[in-house]
């Protein structure tokens, strides 16, 4: 017996004799003997509780969270402030355990919640209909991606650069089974540069802001792709929507995007959610689960998982999508943190994030030896180039305890040695400061180092 | 909703759609055992006005909230008028499959066809 | 549970102008003109319309909507298909260390050993589990899996030149299995089954070709019933050159006993969130990692995590991200994964171990052949009798079509009284080929007395039933709220709150 089973010497024997065998193992006797295991799994364990989490917990030590050092990293998941009472509601039973809601009258908490997460990210994305969740960012683009495929059936994606280099690899996975090309918009001067679009395009995908951390003209972008007949799918980073125009106002047919940001941990990657909200007339195409609004048998308010025909477990193989299990409770955490924020506070905290963004700007860009990359407007990230190799720059910083960003060169290879730099409210004026000055100096050093040697290395 | 009931005047394909002839002209529809077996009817979106549909051929989907259904056409023809009321209240497929809840009108390319189709005692004893 | 009236108000509702939550840490900046820094013609000229509300407004509304909700660990779920098994609170405080918790995922890997190594680890369990060596971690939940391993199974066949078209799947398949076959751009065809429940070998044979791509299966089946068959079922498909594919979803059973791997699969994907404990949260998260066969293994999602030796003078190995693998598929997503759902799931093998993870599939299967025997000596399977007479393995299914006949209650009137009851009700109408299907899987996390108490309110709920066939038609009565009308809410979909 371990800690998680009760099956007691005196439960066995009765069991048995309910069932009408000697033995447990009798009830496996239908496996091919040649198939059963003659021996056990090559795993050790069966620790006690206090081990495992010693274990577990010299794992941790391991890892240089941002608790131990002072984070510039971005590049689509952000350290952000979460807040208490996330945790406090999140890891309650009622909301932690129970499986998804297909008995709605005994779900009704889950439910709700869920259409309360649908309507924040409806106001947040200016699109009507937003699903339940969906696993994370680069996934939620590829599952647009297929929305679009079967709506129009064409043949091609255009794809910005400026869409998360994971985005787009996973987009083009995806096409790759369906027999659709993917090919790239460029980036000019951080912005996309659409370049002609014909009818067999099916959709133009473009983020904002894009992964350069430039807020990009929407409008233009969706018209030339409407004009073509092709649906827009905009990726986006949910908190500067509060400030910037919304997807669904641009013309974007489909707005996705990875939710981490709102209340979701770093976790190393995961599990955080994915977002996906789509225009009236692609409702019934959208994937995942769908809360609705409806009565009960007495007229009382209730909720339901509704349009179920969409999904696999009706339609099977004319699903919209094969999702099942999606992220209900990192959505979860979402919409109590948009609740958190609230109208006015989200606001608040991304025209503070442009304003810690902008002076972090200014600091880096007075720096000798790093340029701004672009000077396009950004919200909460920018890029910088460094006329030294920016790999050996960030160690040199990081051995002062400070992570001062990405390195962009390995997916743009176009633009080696330079270096993404995110920011969060969590950024105050000292650790901005302390940057700029942990830069300079292993800027002015590699500089040093180069003249003194001659050479890169 | 409805007794089961299989008017007499009306021709049976045995995926379950009925058509009434009348001349070159046919309605189309769902049996009553087709809207039972799909339960409350939530969504139905007939092809364009001037679209074919082929006999034996799907030409839409029907759904409930726990099933999705091809509609198939009993007779081939061009759709000249498709029923407008299902948009706002699909649940009249249950209510009166043969009047109200009519799908679509066809001009039919090959009246012949309908000596394919089933009667509706044959029909019903098919149900059997 | 609660059925106040008040707790049918939204966030939304609650919300009043001027209140508030969060506060602003302060902001030292130097501030310029926000003008200056994002123009207006990119702006927004409305907030979103987000609630306005205090913490204690929040934590009442939430918790308040949280008892209106039944969970795991409150009662019993004996969901088939599901794997409904208790999950251990010591993950919840393992899960939530900073060094898990607040990692980045871009970190260097340098910086991040604890995290590969674990990953490493847990790839290694799952590997010796599933009785194939290689494991990507990437896929995020058991369809994402699928996903991926159609897309290995093309991978592989387009290496070897060729173009097959098709992928087969039984008729018992989860939805899952032909969704993701379409996704993958391939064509789903349907391979029947026996009256022993058995695929029908006859029809596998008439419809394998050089144009299927891949079988996908899960033994057990959907049924619960082992596919004795299995070898041959290999024979053939390999026969014609096609992939087989594991659906891991029903492991519960044979964990420790016999594996997928040495029955022939190509490749297996796990669900996290089943065998492996990590709470369901009403719908995810989950993890849906694979494991492949050598000659799958060069396609596998990039990056993979790998443990590189150091040369000579004896370092530590060291754990990386390989992103050099010329023939992967690429990503499913983006970073490495649901490292969340890792930990929780690399802590339950450790706390289980080899012996532990056996005992697991043991006692799910003791467990549902009792609670088998314990329904029929209960009276339960005169109404409601299994749907094939054969040992069954974690789960079962009944079929309700002698109770619809006699009773004139189906087996949805039947699941919904059962919420009366405080249980929540088994899997209903799934598999397909089932009549009035009732798939159960009790796991092996419960008691003998919770067993007998489920077996004992069936019996109660068809007793009472035959006196009154309405109270099971109109239930259920005690729930937070009765019946909904379904129909309405996909007629006219109302899927956000007007504001």
């Amino acid at each position: 017996m371990t800690t998680y089973t009760s099956v007691t010497d005196s439960d066995l024997r009765e069991m048995l004799a309910e069932i009408g065998v000697g033995s447990v193992q009798e009830l496996f006797s239908e496996i091919p003997a040649n198939l059963r295991l003659r021996r056990s799994l090559a795993l050790d364990g069966g620790l006690s509780e206090q081990e495992v989490f010693e274990e577990l917990r010299a794992l941790a030590a391991a890892n240089v969270s941002t608790e131990q050092e002072l984070s510039f990293l971005g590049a689509g998941m952000y350290d952000h402030y979460v807040p208490a009472l996330i945790d406090s509601i999140i890891l309650r039973s009622e909301f932690l355990t129970p499986y998804t809601p297909y008995q709605p009258e005994i779900s009704q908490g889950g439910l709700q919640a869920m259409f309360e997460y649908q309507t924040a990210i409806s106001e947040l994305t200016g699109l009507p209909v937003s699903n339940a969740s969906v696993y994370e960012g680069p996934s939620a683009v590829g599952a647009a991606g297929y929305v679009a495929k079967l709506d129009n059936g064409r043949g091609r994606f255009v794809v910005s650069r400026g869409v998360h280099p994971h985005s787009r690899e996973t987009l083009a996975t995806l096409a790759h089974g369906w027999g659709m090309g993917v090919e790239d918009a460029p980036l000019v001067k951080g912005a996309t540069e659409l370049g002609a679009l014909d009818h067999t395009v099916s959709a133009v995908v473009v983020q904002q802001p894009n992964f350069l951390g430039a807020v990009e003209d929407l409008e233009p972008i969706a018209r030339a792709a409407h004009e073509a007949g092709a649906l827009v799918i905009c990726a986006c980073d949910p908190l500067p929507l509060a400030v910037l125009k919304s997807p669904g106002e641009c013309g974007a047919d489909i707005a996705v995007g990875e939710g981490q940001t709102l209340g979701n941990r770093l976790d190393f990657g995961g599990p955080s959610f994915g977002f996906f909200a789509a225009t009236e007339a692609l409702m019934r195409r959208v994937p995942g689960r769908i809360a609705g609004e409806t009565r009960d048998a007495d007229g009382r308010r209730g909720f339901v998982l509704t349009l179920q025909t969409r999904e696999q477990h009706i339609r099977r193989e004319r699903a919209t999508s094969n999702i099942c299990t999606a992220q209900a409770l990192n959505a979860l955490a979402g919409v109590i943190y948009l609740s958190w924020l609230g109208r006015v506070g989200i606001v608040e905290l991304v025209e503070s994030m442009i304003q810690r963004t902008a002076y972090t700007r200014e600091r880096l860009a007075a720096i000798d030896g790093v340029t701004l990359l672009h000077d396009q407007p950004v919200v909460r990230e920018f890029a910088v180039t460094l006329d030294v190799p920016a790999q050996r720059v960030i160690d040199r910083c990081r051995a002062q305890g400070v992570n001062p960003g990405y390195a962009l060169g390995r997916e743009y290879p176009e633009l080696a040695d330079a270096l993404l730099i995110a920011i969060t409210e969590q950024r105050t004026r000292a650790d901005i400061d302390r940057l700029a000055a942990t830069l300079a100096a292993a800027v002015a050093a590699e500089r040093r180092q180069f003249a003194e040697t001659g050479a890169r290395t | 909703m409805a007794d089961p009931s299989y008017p007499e005047d009306l021709m049976y394909h045995a995926e379950h759609d009925w058509a009434r002839v009348d001349g070159d002209t046919a309605t189309f529809g769902i049996t009553w055992f087709a809207q039972d077996s799909l339960g409350e009817v939530v969504f139905f979106e007939a092809p364009e006005v001037g679209a074919t549909v082929a006999k034996d051929q799907p030409y839409a989907e029907i759904e409930s909230v726990k099933a999705v259904s091809d509609v198939i056409a009993p007779m081939s023809g061009e759709i000249v008028e498709i029923n407008e009321v299902l948009s706002e209240s699909p649940e009249t497929v249950n209510e009166d499959p043969y009047g109200d809840g009519w799908l679509v009108r066809v001009r039919l390319s090959d009246p012949s066809e309908r000596e394919s189709l089933m009667d509706a005692a044959e029909y019903q004893a098919s149900l059997s | 549970m609660i059925r106040a009236a008040d707790d049918e108000l939204t966030i939304f509702e609650r919300s009043k102008p001027g209140r508030r939550a969060f506060s602003p840490p302060k902001l030292d900046v130097p501030q310029r003109p926000l003008d200056e820094l994002l123009p207006s013609a990119l702006r927004r000229t409305e907030p979103p319309r987000l609630p306005e509300v205090s913490e204690p407004e929040i934590v009442r509304h939430f918790n308040r909507l949280s008892k209106r909700n039944f969970d795991l660990d409150t009662g019993f779920y004996p969901l088939g298909s599901c794997t409904m098994k208790h999950n251990p609170k010591l993950h919840e405080r393992i899960a939530a260390l900073p060094g898990h918790a607040k990692l980045h995922p871009l970190q260097d890997p340098s910086r991040a050993q604890g995290a590969l190594e674990l990953m490493w680890r847990l790839q290694g369990a799952l590997a010796e589990i599933a009785g194939l060596p290689h494991v990507s971690l990437q896929p995020s939940a058991g369809s994402h899996g699928e996903l991926a391993g159609v897309l290995l199974t093309r991978a592989f066949h387009e290496d070897r030149g060729e173009h097959r078209t098709k992928v087969l799947t039984p008729d018992t398949a989860h939805g899952t299995n032909p969704a993701t076959v379409t996704m993958a751009g391939y064509e789903v065809v349907k391979v029947g089954t026996d009256a022993a429940g058995n695929v029908d070998l006859k029809d596998l044979r008439a419809k394998a070709s050089d144009e299927v791509a891949c079988l996908m299966l899960t033994n057990p089946s959907t049924l619960g019933l082992f596919e004795t068959g299995i070898e041959e079922i290999a024979e053939i498909v390999h026969g014609v050159g096609a992939t087989l594919y594991y659906d891991g979803a029903n492991l519960n059973a044979i964990m420790g006993i016999c594996r997928p791997g040495d029955m022939g699969f190509d490749i297996v994907h796990f669900n996290l969130h089943k065998s492996f404990t990590q709470p369901h949260g009403g719908g995810g998260p989950g993890a849906g990692p694979i494991a492949v066969s050598d000659r799958i293994e060069p396609f596998l999602p990039r990056p993979q995590v790998v443990r590189r030796e150091h040369p000579g003078n004896g370092a530590e190995p060291y754990y990386d991200l390989d992103y050099d693998r010329p023939k992967s598929i690429g990503r499913l997503r983006g970073f490495q994964g649901n490292y969340g759902v890792f930990v929780r799931s690399y802590a339950y093998i450790r706390s289980l171990g080899a012996a532990g993870l056996r005992e697991v599939s043991e006692v799910a299967v003791l467990n549902a052949n009792y609670l088998l025997a314990r329904l029929r000596s209960a009276g339960v399977l005169e109404y409601l009798p299994a749907a094939h007479e054969r040992l069954c393995m974690h789960e079962f299914v009944l079929t309700g079509s002698p109770m619809k006949r006699e009773l004139q209650i189906k087996t949805l009137d039947l699941a919904k009284r059962l919420l009366d009851y405080g249980v929540h009700p088994p899997t209903v109408y799934f598999p397909l080929i089932v009549d009035e299907a009732l798939l159960i899987e009790p796991t092996e996390t419960e008691t003998k007395e919770t067993l007998d108490r489920f077996a004992d309110t069936v019996a109660e709920i068809l007793r009472e039933a035959r006196e009154d066939p309405e109270v099971a038609r109109n239930a259920p009565y005690t729930t937070p709220v009765r019946r909904l009308d379904e129909a309405a809410a996909a007629r006219h979909p109302v899927v956000r709150q007007p504001l």
